[in-house]
């Protein structure tokens, strides 16, 4: 990625042949783009955007006046809107649901990710390669098609209708493990390894002082995307939990499937639980597409 | 788990793990306790680091998987006191069953129609991307967009811009002249709103991994066929092209999983359908089939029979691509 990034632009002219016919080639893919790439990522983008717009651009009206006069500018109708949202659903308690879920996941996700890929990368043992194949493997499975028994047995154990039910099924991902190797792989050198071995550290804190403090980087892109995985997530949650006790998608489906649907609310409902999401992205979002591209090569 | 183990251990004067088990040779108390537990430390340390991994996966992804296998072979209903066993009847019942097959032709016409424009939508993004753009950070955020929205969110939203009567969408379609269009009630058009809903989604991020792709070919492919005179169309078509082949392929069969057990876009589609997925199950996908028999019938093995049919399916076609992709990529070296 860096490659290119950090080539300064070709310059024109004044320079010794063998120098212009590189600055040339390099130009061919190099040169300043011109208006019309330009203008179609913005129209990409802008239609990117529209569904967010069009989302807060509804909640901002009431009703009637939106049907009526199709205004293209936000109102001022959207703390009304949002004041109905709170009388129809759970709002803050899925809010605060989804945050904690995401969170605990998300924690649990990376710690142990982070442990098994650094005995997977780093420590030897019998059975290390056939069972890092397995668990590639998993990768492909379907597992979202167990959802039935997995119903039972949370039913059976009363842990339907808990945050438990959500939370315990994704403590650790197949994905996490095999990212967090590869990137253990490349990250931690041997040699530190074995000097901590040597100077007596035991296992633990090897794993604790020599390799945690090297993967900071991976480890936080595997955190931005597990709690975006788990936030998003809805198929179990719609099944295992319900109305009284929702995460945010939960509740947005209620406040859908609600026997009057009056759009202004509705979308006053997912414009509220996008807001959340949004920032994040604004603050993390050079993380997060690092991660995509790097994840992309490695993979 | 094994602090234990530090603690008891500590800082030693010989904290090397010992290479060899038969260690009581090296002395009496201490020291060798010392290195049965680094010993056990060595041994030990790397199962119990794998194993919540493979204890999560045998309770919450294999038992539930087998356990489908196994339900489905009886007549069980949530909440019935005995649950009969019935062979294969499940299966029967299913493979005769038309609504069953219609959901199959759903999940496959959406997931073509989703899949093959947006590779090719990603493919010509990237593209645009990998010239020297302006703030180029800020332009791969803003096509990853919609990646981070909440999927309920936007599928609602959707649901709203293509209503019928008062649909953004429709509205537009009006604008420049043409008939509005039913898309809930015609087959192939609600078909063709999932699929947007899916492509809008995805699109930008599949391009940002086709980017990484684009961007790991060596600069001196493209030179030496500059050099000879290829033009830039002709580079795309003979370098990029088959050079992408692999990350196209990872592509698709990522979208493959994924896009076979598609559920929120047509539960959420209309607020009215519900899991009915239209009046006439006209968008209805097979795990929507499969959560309305199973949560909503209460027919848990005849939705388990159905989530082992769309099991074997998708494994499947995974073996396909795969396999494909082995010999694609072998002869893509050539």
């Amino acid at each position: 990625m860096a490659t290119i990034t950090d080539r300064p632009a070709p310059t024109a002219g004044g320079t010794t042949p063998a120098k212009r016919r590189r600055s040339k080639s390099v130009s061919l893919s190099e040169r300043r783009p011109g208006f019309t790439v330009y203008g179609i990522l913005i129209a990409f983008i802008l239609g990117s955007a529209f569904p967010f717009y069009w989302s807060f651009l509804v909640a901002s009206h009431d009703d009637a006046t939106f049907t009526a006069e199709a205004p293209l500018l936000p109102g001022g109708q959207f703390f009304v809107n949002a004041g109905r949202v709170f009388d129809t659903i759970p709002f803050w308690k899925a809010l605060g649901n989804s945050v904690i879920v995401s969170g605990t996941v998300t924690v649990s996700v990376v710690v142990l990710s982070t442990l098994a890929g650094f005995a997977f990368a780093k420590l030897r043992f019998k059975g290390r390669g056939p069972l890092m194949v397995f668990v590639v493997a998993t990768l492909a499975v379907p597992t979202q098609l167990g959802i039935i028994p997995l119903y039972m047995v949370m039913a059976e154990y009363g842990w339907s209708g808990t945050l438990g039910a959500v939370i315990v099924p994704n403590l650790v991902t197949a994905f996490g493990v095999f990212w967090m190797r590869q990137y253990i792989a490349d990250a931690v050198p041997d040699e530190l390894i074995e000097a901590a071995r040597m100077d007596g550290c035991s296992m633990i804190r090897t794993f604790w002082h020599v390799c945690l403090p090297a993967v900071r980087p991976a480890a936080a892109m595997l955190g931005i995307f597990t709690f975006m995985m788990s936030w998003n997530d809805f198929l179990w949650p719609l099944i295992v939990l319900n109305a009284d006790n929702p995460t945010m998608q939960v509740a947005l489906e209620k406040l859908q499937s609600g026997y009057y649907v009056d759009k202004t609310l509705v979308l006053a409902g997912t414009t509220m639980a996008t807001v959340p999401i949004l920032i994040v992205f604004l603050v993390l979002g050079r993380q997060i597409v690092a991660g995509i591209m790097q994840g992309a090569v490695k993979g | 788990m094994t602090t234990e183990l530090s603690v008891a251990r500590g800082r030693g004067a010989e904290p090397r793990p010992p290479r060899r088990d038969d260690n009581d040779d090296i002395g009496s108390g201490k020291l060798s306790w010392r290195y049965r537990l680094t010993n056990l430390d060595v041994k030990v340390s790397p199962y119990l680091y794998i194993a919540p991994f493979f204890i999560l996966f045998a309770v919450v992804g294999l038992f539930p998987l087998l356990y489908t296998a196994y339900i489905s072979l009886f007549e069980w209903e949530l909440g019935a006191d005995e649950q009969p066993f019935i062979g294969i009847d499940n299966y029967t019942t299913l493979l005769a069953d038309s609504q069953f097959w219609n959901a199959m032709v759903n999940t496959f016409s959406i997931f073509a129609i989703s899949t093959i424009p947006q590779v090719i939508i990603a493919v010509l993004l990237a593209a645009l991307l990998n010239t020297a753009l302006r703030g180029r950070t800020g332009w791969r955020m803003g096509v990853l967009l919609p990646y981070v929205a909440s999927l309920v969110a936007l599928t609602i939203i959707f649901g709203d811009l293509f209503g019928v009567q008062y649909g953004t969408i429709n509205n537009i379609i009006e604008f420049f002249g043409f008939d509005r269009i039913d898309w809930q009630a015609d087959r192939w058009w609600s078909h063709v709103a999932i699929a947007t809903m899916v492509n809008w989604r995805w699109t930008g991020y599949n391009a940002l991994i086709v980017l990484a792709a684009m961007q790991a070919i060596p600069r001196d492919v493209y030179e030496a066929a500059w050099v000879d005179g290829a033009s830039k169309a002709r580079q795309f078509i003979s370098i990029t092209l088959p050079m992408l082949r692999p990350t196209l392929i990872f592509v698709v069969v990522t979208s493959t999983i994924g896009g076979l057990q598609i559920f929120t876009e047509p539960l959420l589609f209309s607020p009215s359908a519900g899991a009915n997925g239209g009046a006439t199950n006209q968008y209805q996908t097979v795990v929507l089939y499969m959560y309305q028999a199973g949560f909503q019938s209460q027919d848990l093995g005849y939705a388990s029979a159905m989530a082992w049919v769309l099991f074997i399916v998708i494994i499947a076609i995974a073996g396909i691509n795969f396999l494909l992709t082995r010999r694609l990529a072998s002869s893509g070296e050539a």
